[in-house]
């Protein structure tokens, strides 16, 4: 039912939106009220959760915080917004938030049909599977006649028959409506393997009775690429919301730290140079001041500072960064050079 | 021999005998109640070892294993495989989140002094035999509500800034369940038997209105109305008019209670008996002199039950403001099971438990509030 009135809902919402673009830009209106409205999840472990003082954190929460610093030099000038995954679409055209960082799939149905503009991708996600470290089982393609834990009528479900039929393996599904249950009953050794998301297979991973136990093995078999979205039709803020990203991708690429970017902005390299304003216009051409880099290095720090303090390997959910590295030390990430 | 073997006369009163000890003590009170019979004695049986099931696991939980200091969830990791206990250091971290949301910390003392303002006036209010109660019912329902809205959200007159403004979207947990639940239960009594009497009435569009009202209102789910409300309503308003989300729960929450009050008011209405009517009429009472001083007294005496059957469903149900993307308390305690810092396997059964102690607190209280007010207010129709 819901498949059939979003559309319905969402073609409203353009109507709004279109009429809002007549007015004033987002840039304006965010420079305006003095603070960027970001829509996040209402909790997904690393990517977007509230700490014990209330603070949010996360990767996706760090990229708001990012563009907050380009627009205002002010990481804190952002204000987060909880929503839950019906309604993220229908704040976001409605005005309510400006910007949508939480862990949304870009898919083309998305991307065209409703209105918005993805404007990259911060987290390469896909579905994965977590089995018993003492299965002895290196490889997916070893899961032959393997029982397989996961949601009920979830497309990871579909994901697994595919996979499973297209190598010529047997499987038994276990099926469970909330994923409270599926966790349990994968701990209870119901089950050989558990899958969903990767993302999460390690955040439900801290809520194994032993997590050293188990692990999360390397093969991915759907492609969920995550990434922040806007509204479509005011592409300045697109451009800010898409090279916000590129930025910090940038600033890994060439070694620019949170800690060395005041040395760095005195460097020879001209690559450095450009992005942190020493050199050229760059920021003023998407209608932000030259240090605009600068400022989300120094307030937040690179993409990588950012994985490492919210899901990298030293923080509680340990994921490595696999996919999600630089394209040069053999991950996804290649973010377009700043000239 | 001598005459005193021929018959006895017993010249002092025979020392009293002790009740048979079957028959008295715990040992008596046992065997009256608990084992007088062949089934009786299965059944105390059975519920002696229900009780044991249920109550053991508990404790050991709850209590024997529980983990009650810890800076992270290293301290609440199950030991050596086994099953860990409640983890209370995470409650304990968590808890001025449980209990003011993401307020600012600087900010809270204007939480708790809205918190004792409303227990300083509502325990008077709430004991029959404490002065001044007009002033106090005046002071709780007009000057309380001003006062704790500026203290909540702040107050800003032209450029001074006299308390800062705090928005309703970092407010959550006990905060925004007692918000909505305080509102809804002092604003939905008097709109549901406006609503009750209108539907009696003899008028036929305020009769209509009050149906079409109440049957509206009961005929939609509750997570419709606040779906609605928070998804559906922006889409419809001229854009820069938006309304507070807590503002639009605030009234979808009184709208539908208040429907279901009137239901229950009318059913105490129903039982007055005509007589009663008649009676206030001869006296020469116009309807609201007749309402107030014979009818209503009587009816809402009548259905103390109903209406605090009601307002214990509708602080229950301020629970389902989770999905509108608004945390109340267990929605503020689900979203701190996110939190990789305290992420264990014990979490998730400490939180809920946590939130379930808190909502059977109140609860309970304000079931006992109700049968102190009926055993009070009886008179002569108590069996």
């Amino acid at each position: 039912m819901s498949k059939k009135i979003l559309p319905l809902v969402l073609g409203a919402a353009m109507g709004v939106a279109a009429t809002t673009a007549a007015g004033a830009t987002t840039l304006e209106d965010v420079k305006a009220k003095g603070f960027i409205q970001c829509g996040v999840s209402q909790g997904l472990p690393g990517f977007s959760n509230p700490d014990a003082q209330g603070n949010w954190t996360g990767l996706d929460v760090d990229l708001c915080r990012a563009m907050a610093a380009a627009v205002f030099g002010d990481a804190s000038a952002v204000k987060f917004t909880p929503l839950s995954a019906k309604e993220r679409f229908t704040a976001l055209q409605s005005g309510e938030v400006d910007v949508l960082s939480r862990n949304t799939t870009w898919t083309m149905s998305r991307d065209t049909q409703l209105g918005l503009n993805f404007a990259g991708v911060n987290y390469y996600d896909g579905q994965g599977f977590m089995v018993r470290k003492d299965l002895g089982v290196t490889s997916a393609l070893e899961l032959s006649g393997a029982s397989v834990c996961t949601n009920t009528g979830t497309t990871t479900e579909l994901n697994v028959a595919d996979y499973f039929r297209s190598n010529n393996m047997p499987y038994e599904i276990v099926a469970f409506e909330k994923a409270d249950e599926v966790v349990a009953a994968y701990d209870a050794g119901r089950c050989d393997v558990y899958t969903t998301d990767a993302s999460g297979l390690y955040a439900q991973r801290l809520k194994l009775t032993n997590p050293g136990d188990h692990m999360v093995l390397s093969e991915i078999i759907s492609k969920e690429p995550l990434g922040p979205v806007v509204r479509q039709g005011d592409d300045e803020w697109f451009n800010i919301a898409k090279w916000t990203l590129n930025a910090m991708l940038n600033a890994e690429e060439l070694g620019v730290t949170s800690a060395n970017v005041d040395e760095m902005k005195a460097s020879d390299n001209p690559s450095v140079k450009r992005l942190l304003g020493a050199e050229g216009a760059f920021g003023e051409a998407i209608g932000l001041s030259n240090d605009w880099a600068y400022n989300i290095v120094k307030n937040v720090g690179n993409y990588e500072e950012s994985f490492n303090a919210n899901v990298g390997p030293d923080t509680p959910l340990g994921i490595s960064r696999g996919v999600n590295a630089l394209w040069n030390k053999g991950g996804f990430m290649y973010a377009p050079p700043v000239r | 021999m001598s005459s005193t073997n021929l018959f006895h006369i017993r010249t002092e009163e025979a020392p009293h005998m002790a009740a048979p000890i079957s028959t008295t003590g715990i040992i008596g009170w046992m065997r009256q109640n608990l084992f007088s019979s062949i089934s009786n004695t299965v059944l105390t049986i059975i519920g002696i070892l229900l009780a044991y099931w249920l109550i053991a696991p508990l404790v050991q939980f709850a209590l024997i294993d529980a983990v009650w200091t810890g800076q992270n969830r290293d301290a609440c990791l199950p030991q050596d495989g086994g099953h860990s206990g409640a983890c209370w250091a995470y409650v304990k971290a968590y808890f001025p989140q449980f209990i003011y949301g993401r307020y600012p910390s600087e900010e809270v003392w204007r939480v708790n002094i809205v918190y004792a303002l409303f227990l300083l006036l509502l325990v008077p209010l709430a004991i029959p035999s404490a002065p001044f109660k007009r002033l106090n019912a005046i002071l709780f329902l007009i000057v309380f509500p001003i006062i704790a809205y500026y203290l909540l959200t702040g107050l800003v007159i032209g450029d001074w800034v006299v308390l800062p403004i705090v928005e309703t979207a970092v407010w959550g947990g006990l905060l925004v369940t007692l918000v909505i639940a305080v509102t809804g239960i002092v604003a939905s009594l008097p709109l549901g038997i406006a609503l009750a009497l209108g539907r009696r009435s003899k008028m036929p569009i305020i009769r209509t209105i009050s149906i079409v009202f109440i049957e509206f209102w009961r005929g939609v789910p509750l997570i419709t109305v606040l779906f609605m409300s928070s998804v559906m309503l922006p889409l419809f308003l001229p854009e820069g008019v938006t309304f507070d989300k807590l503002l639009r729960v605030l009234i979808g929450v009184t709208l539908f209670s208040a429907a279901y009050m009137a239901e229950v008011v009318r059913g105490g209405l129903q039982a007055i008996p005509k007589g009663q009517y008649e009676g206030a009429m001869a006296l020469g009472l116009r309807f609201w002199p007749m309402m107030y001083l014979i009818v209503l007294p009587q009816a809402l005496k009548l259905v103390i039950p109903g209406i605090v059957n009601t307002f214990i469903g509708l602080f229950k149900d301020t629970t389902l403001v989770l999905i509108v993307g608004m945390f109340d308390l267990l929605g503020q305690i689900q979203s701190s099971f996110t939190d990789p810092t305290w992420s264990t396997p014990s979490q998730g059964h400490t939180g809920y438990l946590f939130a379930a102690m808190v909502f059977w607190c109140f609860c309970f209280g304000m079931s006992r509030y109700s049968i102190f007010m009926e055993n009070k207010l009886h008179t002569g129709h108590k069996r």
